[in-house]
This record gives structure tokens, sequence and C-alpha cells, in this order.
């Protein structure tokens, strides 16, 4: 890689990957509460899969920033307070009521139909990477890809079958896809720093995304059965600008509570 | 005056070391059957060997490049040793070799299978080798394996994730 190129962009370069690092890890943390209260057991076997899969992937994410000259991926991780986190919004809000450490009445419907849309739109983020114009980005993105196959397969899976499944199954499908989109317009944007994201050639525009998961988005719907206008896509508030709910809050307390009591400590 | 030897590792002995790397969750398959070794230079005692995780998450990398330090150090002539995870080429379930896909079968765990034209896969059973089986489970105990059902010799059994950049 051009050393001029990452001196020019380095500002772009290290917001579109803690954008593409924090989405995956809190991701993969709110993955990992449901260990033990999946559905079934091949679900808790599946799900822990794929939360780890994605913390492996936000830690490449976060090692590429830590190249750039950040603090350690580890640091990046768990010692960044919510206000300077770039994840989007729906990918930090809770599974549902309680608590795991309590009595966790967490919503699968919703689970199922975040993971479903998360996941094919990161997917088309993995592809679009793949010609990007730094290439430690373009490695990183291929090797994720090659796993992402396999957890799109799996949510896609869930979400026609309990969209097709019984009345009450479908219902709960179509509240979860509307509480769902309430948070899903920060998911394609790139914050502020957008406008030079593009221009350096990093990823491909917002728009150019949105269009390819929406034609993703058609197809299962018209298996489904289900209305298009079900997608909106409002946002009020912007995670990638650093702007958050306090689940996140409540998150990275919880994640972070090991490591703060020493950060000091080896692993 | 005394004799100084300059005997410096070379990169075969390396090479032939590495063999008793084991994947530390199959011990019946090394990491280089498991083509996971990429590259290994050699510079007058420096070692830098290059690794091809399998899986991004995976949790067994750490306990690899101890394994790996671990026996290099045991070679005469090595001076320092550098184990570096790279991610180009990416690792794909076709670098797995002859004698590194009968290792997994020994251990009960089907080779890889290869895609078909339509993304589809196909594996038998390690145990038995009859194709009736059916898939438990996409994801397995690790992140590289699924649970699989023989329904002629009545065997749960794992295989190897087919993985391709296709």
């Amino acid at each position: 890689m051009n050393e001029h190129f990452v001196y020019a962009h380095r500002e772009e370069l290290i917001s579109l990957l803690l954008q593409l690092a924090d989405d995956d890890f809190i991701y993969a943390f709110r993955g990992a509460e449901w260990l033990g209260l999946a559905p079934h057991i091949e679900e808790d076997v599946a799900s822990a899969s794929i939360s780890q899969n994605s913390m492996g992937h936000a830690s490449m994410f976060y090692e590429l920033a830590e190249e750039l000259g950040l603090d350690e991926a580890n640091i990046l991780a768990h010692a960044r307070p919510a206000k300077e986190r770039r994840n989007s919004i729906l990918l930090e809000r809770v599974n549902g009521e309680g608590s795991y450490m309590g009595t966790p009445t967490y919503n699968w419907a919703y689970t199922v139909v975040r993971n479903y849309f998360y996941t094919q739109a990161k997917k088309i983020k993995m592809e679009s990477l793949r010609s990007s114009s730094y290439t430690p980005l373009i490695d990183v993105a291929l090797k994720v890809n090659m796993e992402l196959h396999y957890h799109l397969l799996h949510w896609r899976t869930w979400f026609v079958q309990l969209v097709g499944a019984t009345e009450e199954a479908n219902e709960k499908m179509v509240s979860a896809i509307k509480e769902v989109m309430v948070d899903f317009g920060d998911l394609f944007s790139y914050g502020k720093e957008s406008e030079t994201i593009i221009a350096a050639g990093l990823i491909e525009s917002s728009d150019v995304l949105l269009e390819r998961w929406k034609q993703q988005m058609e197809s299962i719907f018209h298996v489904g059965g289900l209305d298009l206008h079900l997608l909106t896509f409002k946002t009020e508030k912007n995670g990638r600008n650093q702007e958050h709910t306090a689940d996140l809050d409540q998150a990275i307390a919880t994640l972070a509570e090991v490591y703060q009591v020493d950060p000091a400590a080896i692993w | 005056m005394a004799i100084i030897e300059h005997m410096h590792v070379g990169i075969d002995e390396v090479r032939r070391k590495l063999e008793e790397v084991k994947d530390p969750e199959i011990d019946t398959v090394s990491i280089v059957e498991l083509g996971m070794v990429e590259a290994i230079e050699v510079k007058e005692g420096h070692v830098v060997v290059k690794i091809l995780p399998t899986f991004l998450g995976c949790p067994a990398l750490p306990i690899i490049q101890k394994n790996i330090e671990q026996v290099l150090w045991s070679l005469r002539g090595v001076v320092s040793i550098n184990v570096k995870f790279i991610h180009s080429p990416p690792w794909t379930s076709d670098r797995i070799n002859d004698a590194g896909r009968k290792g997994l079968k020994k251990f009960g765990i089907a080779p890889p299978p290869r895609f078909e034209e339509d993304g589809s896969w196909h594996v038998d059973c390690p145990f038995c080798l009859s194709t009736y089986v059916t898939m438990e489970n996409l994801f397995g105990p690790t992140a590289c394996r699924s649970i699989l059902y023989c329904k002629s010799c009545k065997n749960p059994f794992e295989a190897m994730k087919p993985v391709s950049t296709l």
C-alpha cells in the first residue's frame, strides 16, 4: 500500500474501520447474550459460533485501525465510552426485556430480523470492499465474506421459516420488522465523513449499497408474502456520528466489567 | 584460537519441524497438512513463519503460535522466531492436503467437500462411507466444523465446512 495514500486518507480510513469494527463487536456481544437462552440446543451452538466469528471480524478491523496508529485492538474494543463509538444504533439495542443475569424475556423474532437484515447488509459491504482503494481492507473483507456465507444462510432460513410458520409467528415477525426498521436508517450511513470516505474510493456510496440490499429483500419478501412498505428508512439518531442510546452504555458497562478490573492484565 | 561454528538453521529443517505442530483441537492433523503455513523465511537464524488462519475468530490461534515457537526453539541455530498471521491469500478448505484429509477422517471428521456448481455440497460418513447422511447443524463445536448424522451406521459425526472464495 502506498504510504502517501494512507497519509492523505488516514481520518477517513479510521472512521470507516471503526464503523465496521464497532458494528461487529456489539453485534457479537448481543449475540453472545443469547448463550443458553436460544430456542433450542442446535441454535445455541449456531448463535455462539456466529458470535465468535463476528468477534473475530471485529478484531480484524480493530487491528487494521491499530496499524494506523490507534490504540491496541483490545483497548479500542473495551475502553472506549459510548460517545466515541461508531456502530449502528440497530445493533446496540437490547435483545428484549430483562437480563440474562435475572429473568430474560428476550425477543427471538426481533433477533432473527435484526441479524438477518444486518448480515445481508454486511455481506453487501464486504463485497463492495473487494474493490476498495485500501488493499489491507480488501484482504480482510474477502476472508470475512467467506465466513459470512454461512451466517447469511442461517439467518435467512430462520427469517423465511418464521414468516411462513403460524399466524402468531407471522405477526411477531411483522412487528419485529417494524421495530428493526425504526433504527435501520444509519446502517448504510458513513456519518459526517461520508463524502471523503467515498471520494477516497474506500467503499461505494450508501445509496448504491442500500439499493442492492433492497433488491435482496424484495425477493425474500416476495417469498414470504410480506409487504415491502414495511421497509422504511428514517433515522433520528446516527450511530456513525457517535450518537447512541442508553442501551450502548449498558452493554459497554457489562462487556468491559472484567477488563476494567485490571486494564493492564495480560490475557 | 577458538573455533566458532556458524550453524544456522535451514528452511527445510523448519518445514519438517512444523509438521509436529498439530491442530490443538484435532491432534491427527498438522498445520502443514491443513495448508495453514503460507511461507517460511530463514535468514541467519532468524525465522519468520507466515500462517493463514482458517477462521478469523478461531481461539486456537494463540495456542498454535505458542506451539510453533516451542518446536522451533528445539532446532539448533535458531536466533529468533516471528510467527505472523496473514490474510492474503485467504485460507480455503481446498488447501488441506491428502495427508490432512486422512488425518481428519481418522479423528472422525469428514474432510471438506468441494462446492457443487449450484453452491451446494455433499459429505459422506467418515465411518461407514455411506452417502445417506443428514445435516444436523451447519455450526459445530468449533468454527470450522458442522454436525451431521449418518442414517446408515446411526453415528453422529462432524465435517469440516467447505470454505471457498466463490
